[in-house]
């Protein structure tokens, strides 16, 4: 109880350090917001008069103590450019988002727990060698580039899923195949060796000595025990897709936050790209925090501290 | 340009009904049917007062009207919620009588009060718009705010005066802004400072669905108050479509419309293919691209070297490298626009021209400079073609190519010796020469976070520019092109500007859609005047 205190009291900390990094960031940002919503035409008059209502003429730490004090309130602030109020932006994309991370989540667990299986099984043969590899090369393609190749491969040539887009679950796949490509990398490599060393234990000796077939051997005891830790690891990942999703949705037209995200920068429309940041910060610090929770529960080898 | 003048004439002295001067409908026009248009980026915003980029000025112009407007696929100005208007012998009072019987989309009538508290909302500081500084002839704007411009005052329920604190030439021009457009006050209040996101207008469509991020429907307005338009019972647009995943659903039939035209890598392709290029529409458009050369920051203080710069700059062959989308530029104005100035031919190419005016400059080796460059592409390749004419000549320019946002407050700020335009280009807001002058080449711009970047301040030019717009008296309509042309060509003396050229716009659609062509190329309406185009 006291860790899970001291953790919530950490991850609060992690958060405002977060906050403040972004704010002085966008702050000496090179790129006066004031010029882009005053636009060209604007007068002197007109860009000062927009500057003193948004609160921009203040020293940072007075805006930076505004932004604070809203924020405690639940309030993100409006967009400069929209007038919108930040969270009702955020809020109506966040679903698409976490159904997009979900989709990934899935598909980079199928194809990870399965490449490193079949490796684990076929460990020190070519097969294993050729996985590895491949494991390698998923790690390390760019994103950018895995998701036209797929758009361009089954989308436009074999016309199996539609063009970019939102809506159905023919939507889903591309996307969520794309990211789900660069964890299922790790997840293999994980897969591999938890498999590895469980495959070596004693009581899986003693299940072949019973006589059990391989599959029952392999799927019914070695699985369950090597699969749990790899699975505490989903919580880290969340950081991981944060990144990704940026790239990933406004290739495939997704309308989550970070297609807002990736339009908000290009518009420097400052509370946007703050309210992104806290939510996907947020999103990490939770996916750490329950990562490091659960551990115990898979492993009661771990203990809290 | 002439046009519009006669027409104006007319009005001054008959207050003309508009009929006479409307657009001939395509009688092979059709009604029904709905068409999907795309683009990369989410709308901002539908408020007329706020929203002020290419993909939203089209939109706002189907769900509102102003007092004025243009005649479809022209730059020719027709009376919009006015049914006529009259001016003043000074030119400083202008009367609009409106028409009886328009409503807004929530059902009520629109009266002369509404047209007040438009003008009052734009011009309030507290509004933000980007377009406050258009209505500057207004009395009383200075001390605009809660309290409204003195200058707009309602005669009765279809009656509005604007009086003028100067005569301003360009004033039925302002009109037709969409920033000048009528909202009714109800539901911007209802709107509770979002507006833009539940917009209510007069407009030939309404806003039926917003999906953020996804999908705007608009709908036809069935009560619209021109007769027979619009033709189309909707049109969708979808956002968040990568230019090239729209143009292969366009190819798929899926599209009618890819709102951010074609994309560069995929020009050569598409005009190269007869099925594909003969659904290209390929207009002029009220665009210059060009090089600011800092006045301020020596060298460039030195006119020898601005005119050696213009001479060294090849400009067919940058126009080559966006695929010859462009026509090569001599001036300011581009060719299309009223003062244009024809038998002008500009700084031909010469090398050794350059290199001649350099020496005299006492420059002869040359010197070492910074080119900022937005960093999208083509721009970045046509700066790499600037930088190696100029280092023909001996300069060497260093590329800084950056984000659009960081250019902007490069120019702005004086600290870049030279920017090219390119993606932040000047387009003109009204087709009048006006337009190119003021915050881009005159005094007012040139100041700390303008958009004079060549920070260029000539006192006697900028004195001209006032004098040809207080001309608005139409019989002087011909003496004001006059003095503008003339003001773009003393600006040409002391070069500022490397004019570079002037780029055309290819709009695609679908085979299904019917139309002018002009429509298509809408001067005022990009990608398209969705009002008048239909289906097949």
């Amino acid at each position: 109880m006291v860790y899970v205190l001291r953790r919530l009291i950490q991850s609060a900390l992690i958060l405002l350090g977060v906050s403040f990094i972004t704010f002085v960031l966008l702050y000496v940002l090179p790129a006066d917001p004031v010029r882009q919503i005053a636009g060209r035409a604007a007068t002197a008059e007109t860009v000062e008069n927009i500057r003193q209502q948004l609160g921009l003429d203040q020293p940072l730490l007075v805006q930076y103590g505004r932004y604070l004090a809203a924020l405690a309130q639940g309030d993100l602030g409006r967009s400069y450019l929209q007038k919108t109020e930040v969270t009702e932006l955020i809020l109506s994309r966040l679903p698409a988002t976490l159904q997009l991370m979900a989709a990934g989540i899935v598909a980079e667990l199928i194809l990870g727990l399965s490449m490193g299986i079949a490796a684990a099984l076929m460990r020190g043969r070519l097969g294993d060698q050729l996985l590895m590899m491949a494991s390698f090369v998923t790690v390390s393609a760019p994103q950018f580039v895995v998701s036209l190749l797929l758009l361009y491969v089954f989308a436009v040539k074999l016309g199996w899923f539609p063009i970019g887009g939102y809506g159905t679950a023919a939507h889903l796949v591309l996307p969520a195949i794309t990211l789900g490509i660069l964890g299922s990398g790790w997840y293999s490599r994980m897969m591999r060796s938890s498999m590895t060393e469980v495959l070596r234990a004693d009581y899986i000796r003693t299940a072949r000595a019973k006589g059990l077939s391989r599959a029952r051997v392999v799927f019914g005891h070695a699985l369950p025990n090597a699969i749990l830790p790899v699975i505490a690891m989903i919580g880290i990942d969340i950081g991981i897709f944060m990144g990704g999703i940026v790239v990933v949705e406004s290739v495939f037209g997704w309308p989550g936050i970070g297609q807002l995200a990736w339009q908000a920068i290009q518009r420097v429309d400052i509370p946007i790209i703050m309210g992104v940041t806290l939510v996907s910060a947020l999103a990490i610090v939770i996916g750490n925090l329950l990562a490091d929770l659960v551990a115990p529960l898979i492993d009661p080898r771990i203990r809290l501290r | 340009m002439k046009k519009l003048l006669a027409s104006t004439a007319l009005a001054l002295t008959l207050a003309l009904p508009v009929a006479a001067q409307d657009y001939t409908p395509d009688p092979n026009a059709k009604a029904g049917g709905t068409i999907t248009v795309t683009y990369k980026d989410d709308v901002a915003t539908l408020d007329p007062a706020i929203g002020y980029d290419w993909q939203n000025w089209s939109m706002i112009k189907s769900l509102f009207d102003g007092l004025m407007d243009y005649v479809p696929g022209t730059t020719t100005l027709r009376p919009g919620l006015a049914e006529s208007y009259e001016i003043s012998e000074d030119g400083l009072t202008y009367t609009f009588k409106l028409r009886a019987g328009v409503k807004f989309n929530n059902g009520r009538e629109m009266t002369a009060e509404d047209v007040k508290y438009s003008l009052d909302r734009v011009t309030n500081p507290e509004t933000q718009s980007p377009g406050a500084g258009f209505f500057g002839s207004i009395a009383g704007f200075e001390n605009a705010g809660a309290g409204g411009l003195s200058g707009v005052e309602v005669v009765d329920p279809l009656t509005v005066k604007i009086t003028l604190s100067r005569p301003d030439a360009t004033f039925l021009h302002v009109m037709a802004l969409n920033f000048a457009s009528v909202v009714p006050k109800e539901a911007v209040d209802a709107a509770a400072g979002d507006f833009g996101k539940q917009p209510v207008g007069t407009g030939a469509f309404k806003l039926a669905e917003w999906t953020l991020g996804q999908r705007l429907v608009f709908e036809k307005n069935a009560d619209y108050w021109r007769e027979g338009v619009p033709y189309l019972d909707g049109v969708v647009f979808e956002v968040g479509q990568e230019p090239v995943v729209a143009l292969l659903r366009l190819q798929n039939g899926e599209v009618d419309v890819p709102g951010d035209g074609i994309p560069p890598a995929k020009f050569v392709e598409v005009m190269g293919d007869p099925a594909q290029a003969e659904r290209v529409v390929v207009g002029g458009q009220l665009h210059t691209g060009y090089i600011t050369l800092n006045v301020t920051t020596p060298p460039f203080d030195k006119v020898e070297v601005r005119k050696a710069v213009n001479m060294a700059i090849n400009k067919e062959r940058i126009t080559q490298i966006i695929n010859g989308r462009a026509v090569p530029a001599t001036q300011p104005l581009p060719p299309s626009m009223p003062g244009y100035t024809g038998d002008y031919a500009g700084y031909a190419y010469d090398v050794e021209g350059a290199k001649a005016l350099l020496a005299e400059a006492g420059l002869a080796d040359g010197f070492e400079t910074d080119l900022y460059v937005m960093n999208t592409d083509p721009n970045p390749r046509i700066a790499q073609a600037i930088q190696q004419d100029l280092a023909a000549i001996g300069i060497t320019a260093n590329i800084q190519s950056l984000a659009q946002a960081n250019v902007i407050e490069a120019g702005g700020a004086g600290t870049a010796p030279m920017v090219w335009s390119g993606g932040m280009a000047w387009i003109a807001d009204f087709p009048d020469p006006s337009n190119f002058y003021g915050p881009i080449l005159g005094c007012a711009g040139a100041g700390e976070g303008g958009w004079n970047w060549s920070k260029f301040c000539d006192e006697a030019l900028d004195a001209m520019a006032v004098q040809a717009d207080s001309l608005s008296d139409p019989a002087q309509a011909e003496a004001r092109l006059k003095m503008w042309s003339d003001v773009y060509m003393g600006v040409m003396e002391q070069a500022p500007w490397v004019p570079v050229f002037n780029e055309e716009r290819y709009t695609m659609k679908s085979e299904r859609m019917g139309g002018d062509d002009a429509l298509y190329v809408d001067p005022v309406s990009i990608p398209v005047n969705y009002d008048y185009v239909f289906v097949k």
